[in-house]
């Protein structure tokens, strides 16, 4: 059940979302784009907020530390947090490696589907890093 | 991203060619890093890593009394300064703020001209000069020039690179003591081979002709790519040298931090001799610095960054980190602080009374620890 990247949304902040139904709701899984790992670079650090928590779209919900800066983790999506990935802190290596499907961050479900719509597919996020990189 | 304004070294279009992420500093363009910073951070403490710091100030003092003019102006002395050596010396302000801290070389020529060498940073290097040129007019034999633009700086540090970088050279320059410096060439193109550097690694810093920039430098890389030798950008650089707690200015240094606060009374010359701060210094050195110079490392895994705040159990402003990140060689995170001499004291087991430092609105617990964080040949983690 492998992601695929060309099927995901993604914010221009580089956080990368999956929605899918479960139960009624929509559930969103949010992670950071491989190009995002690659402009990091060394990964040290990483805080993230806890089950239960509520997220807005556009606002810092963690960050992420490489060995020169400190980067915010911005939500794409509004909702509450309804499970976070607890171990990644500790294997930021395998992040690196696999950042659509160990790589997971959060996943929240969501209180209003309106972010959505302003999500970039992969076909406007590659030609946006292009354009910064 | 290629602004205009930007100076590049001659080795700048190599640096692109190699994939490097280029990045302004201090005015220039240069590469933060190639393949990682803690790759090449890596590689410079157990092979060797090539940096270019062609962007530090080179002024070159010519005529008789250019010793006397660099000994009224730095904290250690020149005057008895022999050929072939170097120091490590403050330029100061009168009030004893740091202008600049600078190596100071006395060169022979294989002509058996004498000159005197002063690398400066390259953010102060402009100011630098503004600030000598007046004594200029006491010392009417000697000139100043400006060497920057019409020279390269190379340096090669790490375990491996005297043995692999010496065969390179005419001149038998592994024999070089630390601190040590002279001129030999290259395919008959002169090069100043200095033992010195910013790494806490033994190591050259070789300071050649602009045009000839780009073949030592490959030159270097080749002899050393077996060995593991990489190219390495001003990332590495800068974790490197806060592991072996050298200062860096507008961090541990400024105009507002003194060299005793700073932890380099070792550079100051104080007795028998005057220079420009000198008063002012020895005023500090003779009651005790209010704030001063620490290493710090936090009781978890979250990296202390400049300009985080620190107080004491009881809430107290006691301090700031002036340096701060993980740390590759000890896969944790290391700091400097300016903080009050009061508390800088550390134990016999290594550690202090816990502060706390406001790490972006947390609290973080951290400890006084001894500087260097790295020392060369030695394997220990604080």
């Amino acid at each position: 059940m492998s992601r695929q990247p060309e099927k995901l949304l993604y914010a221009p902040s580089h956080e990368w979302v999956e929605t899918a139904s479960e139960g009624g709701d929509v559930i969103a899984t949010i992670g950071i784009s491989a190009f995002a790992i690659e402009q990091l670079t060394d990964l040290v650090y990483m805080d993230l907020p806890k089950v239960g928590g509520k997220v807005s779209a556009g606002q810092e919900f963690g960050e992420v530390e490489s060995v020169k800066a400190v980067s915010p983790l911005y939500s794409p999506v509004d909702g509450e947090i309804v499970a976070v990935h607890s171990d990644l802190p500790n294997q930021l290596d395998d992040l690196k490696e696999d950042p659509y499907d160990f790589g997971w961050i959060l996943k929240v479900k969501l209180s209003d589907e309106a972010a959505l719509a302003k999500l970039l597919d992969h076909a406007a996020y590659s030609k946006r890093c292009g354009e910064s990189a | 991203m290629n602004a205009p304004f930007l100076n590049a070294t001659p080795l700048h279009d190599w640096h692109v060619g190699a994939g490097g992420r280029m990045a302004e500093f201090a005015g220039y363009e240069l590469p933060i890093q190639y393949t990682g910073i803690v790759k090449e951070h890596h590689a410079c403490r157990t092979a060797a890593a090539l940096f270019d710091v062609s962007h530090m100030g080179r002024l070159r003092f010519d005529g008789d009394g250019a010793d006397a003019l660099l000994d009224r102006l730095l904290s250690r002395r020149v005057l008895d300064l022999p050929v072939g050596r170097v120091r490590y010396a403050l330029l100061c302000d009168p009030s004893g703020g740091v202008l600049d801290d600078t190596l100071v070389s006395h060169l022979a020529t294989p002509s058996g001209r004498h000159y005197h060498l002063l690398v400066v940073n390259a953010s102060n290097r402009a100011r630098v000069i503004e600030h000598i040129r007046p004594f200029l007019d006491d010392f009417p034999t000697v000139t100043m020039s400006d060497r920057t633009e019409l020279t390269a700086m190379i340096a090669v540090q790490g375990p491996l690179a005297v043995e692999v970088t010496a065969r390179l050279f005419r001149a038998p320059v592994d024999r070089l003591g630390r601190y040590r410096a002279l001129i030999t060439d290259q395919f008959g193109k002169p090069v100043i081979v200095s033992r010195t550097g910013y790494t806490g690694e033994d190591g050259f810093e070789l300071v050649v002709r602009a045009e000839e920039a780009v073949r030592v430098w490959e030159n270097v890389l080749m002899a050393g790519r077996a060995a593991g030798f990489q190219p390495a950008g001003l990332g590495a650089r800068d974790s490197l040298r806060m592991e072996a707690a050298m200062p860096l200015y507008g961090h541990e240094l400024s105009e507002a931090i003194d060299p005793i606060s700073a932890g380099l009374a070792f550079a100051c010359d104080l007795t028998g001799r005057d220079f420009v701060g000198r008063d002012a210094i020895a005023e500090i050195a003779k009651t005790g610095p209010t704030m001063v110079r620490v290493g710090l490392m936090p009781a978890d895994s979250r990296p202390l960054r400049e300009g985080v705040q620190l107080a004491d159990a009881s809430g107290r402003n006691v301090g700031r980190v002036t340096s701060g990140g993980p740390s590759p060689t000890l896969g944790k995170p290391i700091a400097m602080a300016m903080i009050e001499a009061g508390l800088a004291s550390v134990s016999t087991d290594g550690h202090s009374q816990p502060l706390v430092a406001d790490n972006r609105g947390r609290p973080q617990a951290v400890s006084v620890v001894p500087l260097p964080f790295y020392h060369r040949g030695d394997s220990r983690s604080v």
